[in-house]
């Protein structure tokens, strides 16, 4: 039905191609090489950037924000002009792993070098190879929309000496090649951590806190270690692909920018390559366990809480918390429930959201929007109930809070 | 000057239940489908949002989610004799409008009808010789057997998760289930839904009876559910908000919940809503549609031309469509011939309220489709040898809701305002329950459709004319049904109860049913029908009417899962058959 | 809190569904809204809530008006020891702001000519919609009243004369000009039991009065845990679209 499909099938056959490997020469132009930088490309999500809605494959025109102005994704269909067709094998590659554009110019870590730097060469050239298959666009994308001075590209010479060390994932000898494969997936392709990695003040990874969960453009991309209170902790490694295959699973349904990300990547992959990805992801436990007390039941803001819960919500999310299977998230026990971060939550609640939908969990199920009928301080205590319900345990959640997601979401 | 856009394989008039069916089935089979709505998207977290779904005023009363008479209507007459006028406000039954169509605000209640509804009148022949059908009746065979159905109904009931409990699994008759119905091969998906007071109370008087109470199927579902187009449903949570509304967390089995989320994601797909079609096209030969002629919301004009066009705007809209477009011939009372607008047909209803002094039954904890039945005086279930009529009735407790606008009965007497009016209706509110019959409408030579000679609409079109009254058989039908009605609520023992029967002339005023059948009916023998058994019609064979409009009589049963069944009929037809050999599908 | 470099959670969804779009690509341009097969269609923050009635001065009657509406509605639903009355529950806010609204214009209704009358089972043919209906029979009754009742209004009379005038009206006694008084009647009491038992949003059933009278519970969605308990009373006070006083954060 679908070519995607029979691509997956194809990549599949070449499971073992895909592994990191020692420099090979390689026919650029072979149908499997081609093939393989196709699911490549699928699995780094290059589309999500350089792929405009309803527009031609790699053509650009994507806007990027970012905290310092916007930028758009450029024209990396093979045209000489407006795309990258006279570019070398050698810059394209070094715009993966050094963050440098062709004739130097250095690009902004929008292209999130930082993390496909540790993709392999020969993924590199695989997907190199790929996109010179892609129909040539005339497109012409002016990339640098930023304000001075973060226009001026020397600028991120500063940043990179800073921030960036270049240079490929070494397998851990110590871990399964399951494992391998799947960290190399988190970090060098799926760069998981660029949204889900706090940032810096220059806006680099925080590594101290990797896969954490971070805040970007009024969403709370959760915690995906293995927590087990706010991160995936109590999932199965199968609950977790079936996530990220579907788009949903017993507990959870991937919504907003997640739910672009399995729709448009991972509902792609190969169940190998999630069961690698859920593999690593399990292994990241927590340094400390996590011992912090539920805000009392009897808090005038859980009692308000409930009463504002029984009246909204339970209607889907049931009395006691549960959900419905791939329907309504379970409230109890979740993590997206109990991040540090509300956010998202906030957002959710005032705006509603829409479930992702993929041809194995089609339904898409929208949470409807509650800012027409709960004020701040009621969307507050809802969500401080719901964070402390039900043995989940998290940081109330205040009026003020609220106001400030509302204003910024006012804001385009 | 319409502008004509490029050809689709297929044009889909309505959105709505067999809208949604049909441009599903046919789109797997790699056809190219629009569908053109003339209402609104409909979305349930945006249409149906929870906070404001639960309004009585706005959904109930005013009728938000409803065909408003403004944009459409028909005018009436209980017969010949007089002028029909416009019905300007809905009373008696109620449209649907936008995607989804009626399938959004209905209750679920899901039916299959009885073996013997299909061939009425040879079964009744059979039975008790032809002169024991009235003559005013004009009730015939439907062409298909309910053999033939079954597998459609079966389908139709997974994709939408009835709720319900087999009374006849391949012949064996099964305890708890209803024991006069049709056999089917496997049971329901879902279990029964969990019953309320009221239904258990019924259930037992009808039991102490000798009768046979059952739970009613449901389209509410009992329990989460995922049918076989993977799409995921919630369980429904006894609100009471059912019919008239919108169901806000995915538990009414509806176009939205069942099969749009799959139809919506298929690239050879396509809904235009808020475009209205003005009719059929027809080549110069009048025997081939060449596509649909229909206008936006700026007010332009369209041809969308097409291979096959399916008429699914809801049962006396498609009979409007035929009209509009001179496809086959009007019906004409007087001569008895013609075909388009011949046998509609309604659904015949009496009610029963039962007050208590020293029960509760909190009204408001209720849902569309739950209730307790007994199909004992349904269609044929019993002898009518001495008894002077045909048909029968479903007799139930099912309480929809306790809405307070519209649910608040008082006790025989009372004041309908002022002060004895406010004690009555406290102090019975919370305990009253009521009974109903839903029984056969059957058709009569001098009930049909057509289009009216003075009343348009907002594109110069004439409105569709309804002639109707009850025949005199159903009244006498009615009555019976609500004698045993009535014995149920005797051996309650309530403090008092009421009774409303029905009577004639038929009112288009109180609500009673929004089971409108017939019109372009479905049969083996073209001179007395509009289309054949696989709904296409006998006249222009690239055209099928799919809804209830192909019902030749109605029957004691809500009308919504047989009209999911024919389209699945309609769907396999055209796949199996015409796409294969376009042309008449049955030799006329 | 440091945003990092990511695309905006995007257009992409809307543009491909919503939203006036060309057929097909290779084609004349068709207006209505167009889905092509991607996503459900789904939009944030897309709502259609009810719009709360604003309490102050009367959007539709008149001072002479309103006094009568209310002197009515107070005798179609008096107060007593249960509870408020039809004034007090705001019945006659409820009505004005209807009026003032498409109901009072009959914009949803078929209205167009000829208008003839027809027999009982056709259902009403005036082309009086409802707020001409009002200030029609208002100002007929007022002149019945004053005639009447040595000079005085409605809201003048006594309770006794009151509920008289209003019998005489629902048995047709009481005709009025143009025979409109039990028309009128009807469209009173029908509106008044919709104020008093609607939505408080609506500016009726004040503080749910009349929710409380009867003991429905409102505007809630799920008995799941109170199915299977028969013949017992519900014990959760009754919400409105608006919520309840328990949803206020004390401080």
């Amino acid at each position: 039905m679908n070519k995607l499909a029979g691509a997956i099938g194809t990549a599949a056959l070449f499971a073992a191609l895909l592994a990191p490997c020692a420099v090979r020469a390689v026919d650029l132009q072979s149908y499997e090489f081609v093939e393989r930088g196709r699911y490549l490309a699928t699995a780094a999500d290059c589309a999500a950037c350089h792929t405009k809605p309803g527009g031609a494959p790699f053509a650009g025109g994507v806007a990027i924000q970012t905290p310092f102005g916007t930028l758009i994704g450029p024209n990396i269909t093979p045209d000489p002009d407006a795309g990258i067709g006279a570019w070398s094998d050698d810059e394209f590659v070094a715009a993966l792993h050094d963050g440098i554009g062709r004739g130097g110019v250095r690009l902004y870590p929008a292209m999130p070098y930082p993390a496909y730097t540790k993709m392999t060469r020969q993924d590199a050239l695989a997907i190199r190879a790929y996109l010179r298959t892609i129909q040539p666009s005339s497109n012409q994308v002016d990339a640098n929309q930023l304000p001075f001075p973060f226009d001026i590209r020397f600028d991120m010479a500063v940043w990179n000496a800073l921030n960036f060390k270049p240079g490929r994932l070494e397998p851990d000898p110590s871990q399964s090649a399951e494992w391998n494969r799947g960290r190399y997936l988190v970090d060098a392709l799926g760069h998981c951590g660029t949204c889900h990695t706090p940032k810096t003040w220059l806006g680099a990874d925080k590594n101290s806190a990797y896969l954490q969960g971070a805040t970007l453009q009024g969403w709370f991309a959760p915690n995906i270690t293995a927590d087990e209170r706010k991160g995936i902790g109590r999932w199965t490694i199968d609950e977790l692909v079936n996530y990220l295959k579907t788009g949903a699973n017993r507990d959870a349904i991937a919504s907003a920018g997640m739910g672009e990300e399995v729709v448009h990547s991972s509902s792609h992959m190969t169940d190998a390559d999630l069961k690698a990805i859920a593999t690593y992801l399990v292994s990241l436990k927590p340094a400390v366990a996590d011992n912090l007390q539920p805000v009392a039941a009897a808090d005038p803001r859980m009692v308000a809480g409930q009463a504002i819960y029984k009246d909204n919500c339970s209607g889907c999310h049931t009395d006691a918390g549960t959900g419905i299977p791939r329907l309504f998230p379970r409230l109890a026990g979740s993590h997206a429930v109990q991040s540090d971060d509300p956010t998202t939550l906030i957002r959710t609640v005032m705006f509603g959201s829409q479930g992702a939908a993929t041809a194995a969990a089609p339904t898409g199920p929208a949470m409807p929007s509650f800012a027409w009928r709960l004020n701040d301080a009621q969307v507050a205590a809802v969500l401080t109930y719901i964070r402390n319900s039900w043995s989940n345990a998290a940081s109330a959640v205040s009026a003020g809070q609220v106001g400030t997601v509302k204003a910024a979401a006012a804001t385009p | 000057m319409a502008t004509k856009l490029p050809a689709k394989d297929v044009v889909i008039i309505g959105l709505g239940w067999t809208g949604a069916i049909l441009g599903n089935e046919l789109t797997d089979h790699g056809l190219d489908v629009v569908a053109i709505e003339r209402g609104p998207w409909r979305d349930t977290a945006t249409s149906f949002n929870i906070g404001y779904a639960p309004d009585e005023l706005r959904y109930a009363v005013r009728l938000d989610l409803f065909q408003r008479p403004a944009q459409s209507t028909v005018t009436f007459r209980n017969n010949g004799g007089q002028t029909a006028l416009p019905i300007r406000q809905f009373g008696s039954f109620i449209p649907g409008n936008g995607v989804g169509g009626a399938g959004i605000h209905w209750n679920g209640v899901t039916w299959r009808f009885n073996p013997t509804d299909f061939r009425l009148r040879s079964h009744l022949t059979e039975r008790y010789g032809a002169d024991f059908i009235p003559a005013e009746l004009s009730i015939q065979d439907w062409g298909i057997t309910y053999e033939e159905l079954e597998p459609y109904y079966d389908r139709f009931e997974y994709l939408a998760g009835i709720s319900g409990k087999a009374g006849n699994l391949n012949g064996v008759i099964q305890d708890g289930g209803n024991p006069f119905e049709g056999p089917r091969k496997r049971d329901y998906p879902l279990p029964p839904m969990r019953m309320t007071y009221g239904p258990t109370l019924f259930a037992e008087a009808a039991r102490s009876l000798g009768y046979h109470p059952f739970p009613q199927p449901s389209g509410n579902l009992s329990q989460p559910y995922t049918n076989p187009l993977g799409v995921t449903m919630g369980q429904c949570t006894y609100c009471g908000f059912c019919e008239r509304f919108g169901c806000a967390n995915y538990s009414k089995a509806s176009a939205q919940t069942s099969v749009l989320p799959v139809l919506m994601r298929k690239s050879n797909f396509e809904a235009r809503t808020e475009c209205e079609v003005l009719k059929i096209n027809l080549d110069a030969s009048g025997k081939h549609a060449t596509g649909v002629s229909y206008v936006d919301s700026s007010g332009a004009e369209w041809e969308q031309p097409g291979e096959i066009v399916l008429v699914c705007a809801f049962s006396f809209n498609n009979v409007q469509m035929l009209l509009h477009s001179g496809i086959g011939q009007p019906y004409d009372p007087a001569t008895r011939q013609g075909t388009i607008g011949r046998n509609y047909a309604y659904q015949t209803t009496s009610g029963l309220e039962l007050l208590f002094d020293d029960k509760i039954f909190n009204p408001f904890i209720s849902a569309g489709a739950l209730a307790q039945v007994i199909d004992d005086f349904n269609g044929d279930a019993f002898d009518h040898s001495k008894l002077g009529f045909v048909g029968g009735a479903g007799i139930s407790t099912g309480p929809t809701n306790g809405r307070p606008i519209q649910t608040r009965p008082t006790p025989h007497g009372t004041p309908r305002w002022g002060a004895k009016w406010k004690q009555a209706t406290k102090q019975s509110y919370l305990r009253f329950f009521s009974m109903g019959s839903q029984g056969s409408s059957y058709a009569a030579y001098t009930n049909h459709l057509d289009l009216d000679p003075t009343y348009k609409d907002r594109f110069g079109r004439p409105l569709l004319r309804m002639t109707f009254d009850f025949p005199d058989n159903d009244i006498r039908m009615s009555n019976y049904v609500t004698d045993r009605m009535e014995d149920i609520a005797k051996a309650l023992k309530p403090r008092e109860y009421i009774v409303s029967r029905r009577t004639k002339p038929y009112s288009s005023v109180p609500y009673q049913s929004t089971h409108n059948t017939g019109g372009t009916i479905m049969g083996a023998d073209p001179k007395t029908s509009a289309i054949n058994k696989y709904l296409q019609s006998w006249d222009v064979p690239n055209v099928f009417v799919v809804g209830a409009s192909a019902f030749p009589q109605n029957a004691g049963y809500n009308p919504t899962g047989t009209v999911g069944a024919l389209a699945f009929v309609a769907a396999d037809a055209i796949i199996t058959k015409y796409l294969k050999a376009p042309g008449p599908l049955v030799p006329s | 809190m440091t945003d990092s470099w990511c695309p905006r959670i995007t257009r992409r969804r809307l543009l491909a569904t919503t939203a006036i779009l060309a057929i097909s690509g290779a084609g004349p341009r068709a207006l209505g809204r167009t889905y092509r097969g991607g996503v459900l269609p789904w939009e944030p923050n897309d709502t259609s809530p009810p719009i709360p009635v604003r309490p102050g001065p009367w959007l539709y009657f008149t001072a002479d008006e309103a006094a009568a509406i209310e002197a009515i509605v107070d005798r179609l639903i008096p107060p007593d020891e249960s509870g408020p009355g039809g004034k007090g529950a705001g019945c006659a806010v409820f009505i004005d702001r209807q009026l003032a609204g498409s109901f009072g214009a009959s914009s949803r209704l078929y209205m167009r000519a000829p208008f003839v009358n027809g027999t009982p089972s056709q259902g009403p043919q005036s082309p009086i919609v409802p707020k001409e209906r009002y200030r029609i029979s208002l100002a007929a009754l007022e002149e019945y009243c004053k005639a009447t009742f040595a000079g005085k209004s409605f809201a003048a009379l006594d309770a006794a004369q009151q509920d008289q005038v209003l019998h005489g009206l629902e048995t047709g006694e009481i005709k009025l000009k143009d025979d409109s008084g039990k028309d009128f009647f009807e469209t009173v009491l029908a509106n008044t039991m919709e104020g008093f038992f609607a939505d408080p949003i609506y500016g009726g059933n004040r503080d749910m009065a009349g929710w409380k009278l009867v003991g429905f519970p409102g505007a809630r969605y799920d008995y799941r845990d109170f199915v299977g308990k028969h013949n017992q009373p519900y014990p959760l006070p009754p919400v409105s679209i608006m919520g309840r006083s328990d949803w206020t954060v004390p401080g």
